[in-house]
């Protein structure tokens, strides 16, 4: 364990303690009984020092930290200890703790749409803080509101004071979370899975900050996450977490380099990360060998978006002149941050979006010119699933009426038994037991009812599965598992996949090739191994270095090398090579003239100007 | 903003033209007419009063002199009670029935949206019970069973306020007709801030808004009351135009001079002008009172705010 003492008056030993929790356990009473969530769990943390608290959603992670800081709901039960700088917190009162909390111990909560007020401006939401804790006037506390903005690299502070949280960013709405927290320079920072809905680009950008302010601060901090990656690049110290316990503590490199418990040792092992390019376990593409099975030619899909006042209603190019061609049996990884028209064009590739130009063949029939029954007739081929596994299934059928549905529209003269048993098979094959097939999705956990997504997509048996962001809303160890079924599924069937995704580690696995987008253009397509092994575009090389790895002796560094920026709006794209604004190798000709689609060793194209000098 | 409301204002025209065009078809196709009750009549006066009244026309005609009419500000002439024209008929009546609905309305806010907040926030308390309990009956008590009981204890019994009558709205004349109407008003409303305030209380800004250290006063009036505001205001639209119209129950009840009857005794009259009236003045405030509440819930939600 390491601590950096921060000023002389701290003496050695527990002073440097922050947070001390003893046999601390949370229990919560249901109409169905009691629940335990934590039991004993035994941490602390010092001055200067990140604690990473990893585990699976359930482990007790959040529920633990919620607990010491009165913020669990009324049916919830403490016990234990849990002493800030030397003060017990469980038995403080509410008006204690309320002093406390924003001031002494600042949060930072997972979602950073739904974790600020919506009706309430930016500005406001920090200025409150110090108004409450500081007692500054609103005058005074609004002045410090946008200096605390600056300090956590919000672009344009002056303006986002005045704005509402729909209209930042991701990045930009967690930033201001970050702004809030650190308002009253908190000797305690707990932050609560604060980078899971944020694209990977995005990602690296916060946990570098909130590196840099911890090492800045000397505040103790908290890093409640199930990423070790994210854990790998700030965290000092980690304790993991499984079924309400603390499991193993110890330093950073000590857990991910040589886990003693046979859990961590799994969580370690099937975390996501780069894998050298040489050992990608990933088949050589069958070049050349066959025709495509579907090809998009020049595809764009735009969106009219009314005009504010009286001006003219612009069109916003989601996707913009994109091209591929997929063979049989092959998976192509669609990457890019969240706007860069990944979704648009899967769902433009299944006609479920009627592109505005372009065409697309499946077969050799092209989908936007065929008869709407004979494109439905075509659909038994050609399935999909989503982003969102519980959203996406109706929630007043069962699992077997849901898996069964495909069955009703496309194959006639199936009785009720034929049609049972086939649900049954088709469950067995993504590895739910068949007896789920009287169960409601409510009753399912987040991976299952993915699973159940794609039984329904696979009960056809498709030749071309779309998988739409089918993991970003799992954890961990359940996005290995979905993707891991689905690259059995494909080779099983000769499926051909489209893989849309944000998370570059998952694509590597199961793709061939890649196609980076952004702003609804095509940056970059190459086949995966020489994409990770040497990416031509800049911006393929962001992405990249982006992916958290669960190396502590390399991500501090990555995490350093984060590239600031953000996308900008697609209503507005930059002239010439869209990715100019943030390139840090770009060039006058890059703000002319729009970079062709250049082909380079047969495989693999790009788009960018510079490519051969870099 | 402006715009928008400038837009949707302009929608009311075609909208309300759409209400007038197949009310007055309906109207129309109802068997019997306004005069079938009147056993005496002649076929000769029959067919004069017909022709007076121009219901000799075609149906076509009649339908485009009843536009010509409303574009200047005249209803026509009421069939059942001939010497008045509608337009004074409504005159008369609907400032009663507008004075006793925005009272009643303005009750039920003051009462209705803090008893929801009270149950909301001492959630499953004795408060909150009782609360509960008589918003339940407060709904499902009819106000011909409320009205006549109000009267039976506060006028007979108790002798503190008048049976009924209006006595050009003088205020001890109001307080019951008031009071009935505005009981399941504010219930509603009570039940409707209750759940919503509720679900706003779990949400997770909330539960964010407390761990900045903010007090349970900022939390509740600053984060979290105008979003649960919502459905009241959704709610409240349809509500003030159908209370302002008056009540047919409770002028009744009250012996009110106000046009709650004018739908319901036109409609069995047959009293073409008086039900379209009706109609025409109903459908403008509920189209109004919707844009008004458009309008709120945008400053409420600056998410859905219009541009």
């Amino acid at each position: 364990m390491r601590w950096i003492p921060v000023s002389a008056e701290v003496t050695p030993a527990d002073a440097g303690q922050v947070l001390r929790l003893c046999g601390l356990s949370v229990s919560f009473a249901t109409p169905a009984g009691v629940v335990s969530a934590a039991q004993d769990v035994n941490l602390h943390v010092a001055r200067g020092e990140c604690l990473g608290v990893v585990g699976e959603s359930g482990a007790g992670k959040s529920v633990s930290f919620l607990a010491l800081l009165g913020l669990l709901p009324p049916n919830a039960r403490v016990r234990g200890q849990a002493q800030f700088r030397g003060a017990e917190l469980l038995s403080a009162g509410p008006r204690a703790l309320e002093r406390l909390r924003g001031a002494a111990i600042g949060m930072v909560f997972q979602d950073p749409m739904t974790s600020l007020t919506p009706h309430l401006r930016v500005g406001e939401q920090i200025a409150e803080v110090l108004v409450r804790h500081r007692g500054l006037s609103w005058a005074a506390a609004r002045a410090r509101a946008q200096e605390l903005l600056r300090r956590v690299q919000v672009t344009d502070p002056a303006r986002r004071m005045g704005q509402y949280p729909h209209e930042l960013s991701g990045g930009m709405r967690q930033r201001v979370m970050i702004a809030i927290a650190l308002a009253c320079e908190p000797q305690l920072l707990i932050a609560d899975e604060p980078t899971t809905s944020l694209d990977v680009t995005i990602q690296a950008q916060i946990l570098a900050l909130l590196a840099q302010l911890k090492r800045e601060q000397g505040m103790a901090m908290v890093l409640i996450t199930h990423d070790l990656g994210a854990v790998a690049g700030v965290a000092d110290r980690v304790a993991v977490m499984r079924a309400g316990r603390v499991i193993e503590t110890g330093p950073v490199a000590a857990i991910l380099k040589a886990p003693s418990d046979p859990y961590t040792q799994a969580l370690v092992r099937n975390a996501p990360r780069l894998e050298e390019p040489t050992s990608a376990g990933v088949a050589q593409p069958a070049r050349g060998q066959q025709a495509a099975a579907l090809t998009l030619t020049d595809v764009s899909v735009g969106f009219t978006v009314r005009a504010r006042w009286f001006g003219q209603s612009t069109v916003l190019a989601a996707v913009n002149g994109v091209s591929f061609g997929l063979r049989a049996g092959e998976s192509l990884g669609v990457v890019g941050e969240s706007g860069a028209g990944k979704s648009t064009l899967a769902r433009a590739a299944l006609q479920l979006l009627k592109p505005s130009s372009g065409r697309v063949v499946w077969m050799g029939t092209a989908l936007g010119e065929v008869p709407a029954r004979e494109l439905r007739a075509l659909r038994r081929d050609l399935q999909i699933i989503f982003q969102d596994p519980l959203g996406s299934l109706d929630p007043r059928r069962t699992v077997g009426e849901i898996v069964a549905e495909p069955l009703q529209v496309h194959v006639s003269g199936l009785d009720a038994r034929a049609r049972e048993v086939e649900v049954a098979a088709a469950l067995l094959r993504v590895g739910l037991p068949a007896s789920l097939g009287g169960r409601y999705p409510h009753e399912l956990s987040g991976g299952e009812c993915q699973r159940v997504g794609i039984a329904r997509a696979m009960i056809l048996k498709p030749r071309l599965l779309v998988c739409d962001e089918p993991v970003s809303a799992l954890d961990t160890p359940t996005q290995q598992q979905i993707v891991s079924l689905l690259a059995e599924l494909k080779h099983a069937s000769g499926l051909s996949l489209v893989f849309v995704s944000h998370n570059l580690a998952l694509v590597q696995r199961l793709c061939e090739r890649v196609l980076v987008l952004y702003l609804g253009r095509m940056m970059e397509l190459a086949p995966a191994q020489l994409l990770y092994a040497r990416p031509l575009h800049p911006y393929t090389r962001e992405l990249i270095s982006a992916v958290p790895i669960p190396d502590p002796d390399l991500q501090p560094a990555r995490l350093a090398r984060a590239l600031p920026g953000e996308p900008p709006s697609p209503l507005n794209p930059p002239s010439g090579c869209v990715y100019r604004t943030r390139c840090p190798h770009a060039a006058a000709v890059c703000q002319e003239r729009v970079p062709a689609w250049e082909e380079v060793n047969g495989d693999r194209h790009v788009a960018c100007h510079r490519w051969r000098e870099l | 903003m402006l715009r928008y409301a400038l837009r949707r204002i302009g929608g009311l025209i075609p909208t309300l033209l759409v209400i007038v065009t197949v009310s007055f078809c309906i109207v129309r196709l109802a068997p019997g007419g306004p005069f079938d009750q009147e056993q005496t009549l002649t076929p000769a006066v029959r067919a004069n009063l017909d022709h007076l009244y121009g219901l000799d026309q075609p149906l076509a005609t009649q339908y485009a002199h009843y536009l010509g009419g409303l574009l200047h500000g005249d209803f026509g002439p009421s069939l059942s009670q001939r010497d008045f024209t509608v337009t004074e008929l409504i005159a008369q009546g609907l400032p009663v029935s507008v004075t006793v609905g925005l009272l009643a309305i303005l009750l039920a806010l003051v009462i209705g949206i803090p008893a929801g907040m009270v149950a909301a926030i001492w959630r499953n308390q004795g408060a909150d019970h009782g609360l509960t309990l008589f918003a339940a009956l407060a709904v499902a008590l009819p106000s011909f069973v409320t009205g006549p009981l109000f009267a039976l204890v506060f006028g007979l019994a108790l002798h503190w306020l008048p049976v009924a009558g209006w006595e050009r709205g003088a205020p001890r004349y109001l307080v019951l007709p008031v009071l009935t109407l505005a009981l399941p008003v504010a219930a509603y409303l009570a039940r409707l801030t209750r759940a919503s305030l509720l679900e706003v209380l779990g949400s997770p800004w909330i539960r964010s808004a407390r761990a900045r250290g903010l007090g349970g006063t900022r939390v509740l009036w600053r984060h979290a009351l105008r979003p649960a505001l919502l459905p009241a205001v959704s709610y409240l639209g349809p509500a003030l135009a159908y209370v302002v119209t008056g009540s047919l129950v409770v002028e009744t009840v009250f012996g009110l001079p106000g046009t709650g009857r004018y739908l319901v005794q036109g409609a069995i009259d047959r009293d073409y002008p008086l039900v379209m009236g009706m109609i025409v003045v109903y459908g403008t405030l509920l189209l109004v009172f919707n844009l008004i509440a458009d309008l709120l819930y945008g400053w409420l939600d600056p998410r859905v705010r219009h541009e």
